[in-house]
């Protein structure tokens, strides 16, 4: 009777927190990676160029626009 | 074996992206394609500088072109989201996998999208300075890292008040905080009205619908899809894990 009440007010509550130590490298560097791939669809060839040319502005040139970025 | 865990989550999250920009292409290529190629055609008929050399068609930019677009979009914010849930499991309240990447997911859908997109508004081609480009990219950018950061200061801050307020009355406070401080961002930094004379209102107005339809799509689909791999990834890590557990807290429950 009893091991039927227990579990459900300890086991599903909350569910364990991951260890900042454990996410922080991944977040750091994937984070980084993630935000580098945002700034070729979002801004790239547009403020600012890290490549010469307009070909990677005008490849996303519509994603860009509808995803809300500024744009020309 | 939790850094494993933060691999799997990733993994998912970029997946769980993938699939969500396929939903979001799918809303961005039927609502969106026609407002754009219409901004288009405006502009080509109203200025004389353009019409050059097509460095990539329109074709292209409309097919090919827009799923790079999307799709990178969709990984990328993927990945973040999935590293934000990693920090925010069990740590923003009692909410399971699930729930908590619904909540993420709508977070972010309000805070990296809709609070900037109320301010600074995306425009289709033909609307905006190209010679205002700089500030206008700085100040979006602007406006999407103070939402985040924002919201981010907004959970801790109701975290700290749940014991004295209570949890609701907690994060209202907060969420009110949230609104007086961005009321006042938006107060305070400059707008822009770059239109031209005689755009059409509807055009633009359709436009701005699509983008928030993409980007509402984008993040529910996400949320549900990365909640449900989430809780399957959780799920067999914690049976693996931690079995002792609930064993060890029933027993003391048996004996009273």
């Amino acid at each position: 009777m009893a091991q039927s009440i227990a579990p459900p007010s300890t086991g599903t509550a909350v569910p364990a927190t991951l260890p900042v130590k454990a996410i922080l490298p991944w977040a750091f560097f994937f984070g980084l990676l993630m935000l580098v791939l945002l700034y070729f669809v979002g801004a790239e060839q547009g403020a600012t160029s890290l490549i010469s040319g307009t070909d990677v502005h005008e490849w996303v040139h519509d994603g860009r626009h509808l995803l809300g970025f500024p744009c020309h | 074996m939790n850094s494993a865990t933060v691999r799997n989550l990733l993994v998912r999250g970029m997946l769980a992206g993938l699939i969500a920009g396929l939903f979001a292409l799918v809303v961005a290529s039927l609502l969106g394609e026609p407002q754009v190629d219409a901004a288009i055609a405006y502009e080509e008929a109203h200025s004389h500088e353009h019409g050059g050399v097509e460095v990539v068609t329109r074709s292209m930019q409309a097919t090919a072109g827009l799923a790079t677009g999307v799709l990178v979009y969709g990984v990328a914010i993927g990945g973040i989201a999935a590293l934000a849930f990693s920090f925010a499991l069990g740590r923003v309240g009692r909410f399971g996998p699930r729930a908590t990447a619904a909540l993420l997911a709508g977070a972010a859908f309000v805070t990296v999208y809709l609070v900037p997109f109320l301010k600074y508004p995306a425009n289709p081609p033909s609307v905006g300075d190209p010679d205002s480009l700089d500030k206008r990219t700085a100040l979006y950018f602007l406006m999407v890292l103070l939402s985040v950061l924002l919201a981010v200061a907004a959970t801790i801050v109701g975290k700290r008040l749940a014991p004295r307020l209570g949890n609701w009355n907690a994060s209202v406070v907060a969420g009110l905080g949230f609104v007086v401080v961005i009321g006042l961002a938006y107060a305070f930094l400059p707008s822009l009205s770059e239109l031209p004379k005689h755009f059409p209102g509807m055009l633009l107005w359709r436009f701005r619908i699509s983008t928030l339809a993409v980007q509402l799509v984008l993040w529910t689909a996400f949320g549900l899809t990365f909640g449900h791999l989430a809780e399957r990834a959780l799920g067999s890590a914690v049976r693996g894990g931690s079995k002792e557990e609930p064993a060890s807290t029933a027993s003391p429950a048996a004996t009273s």
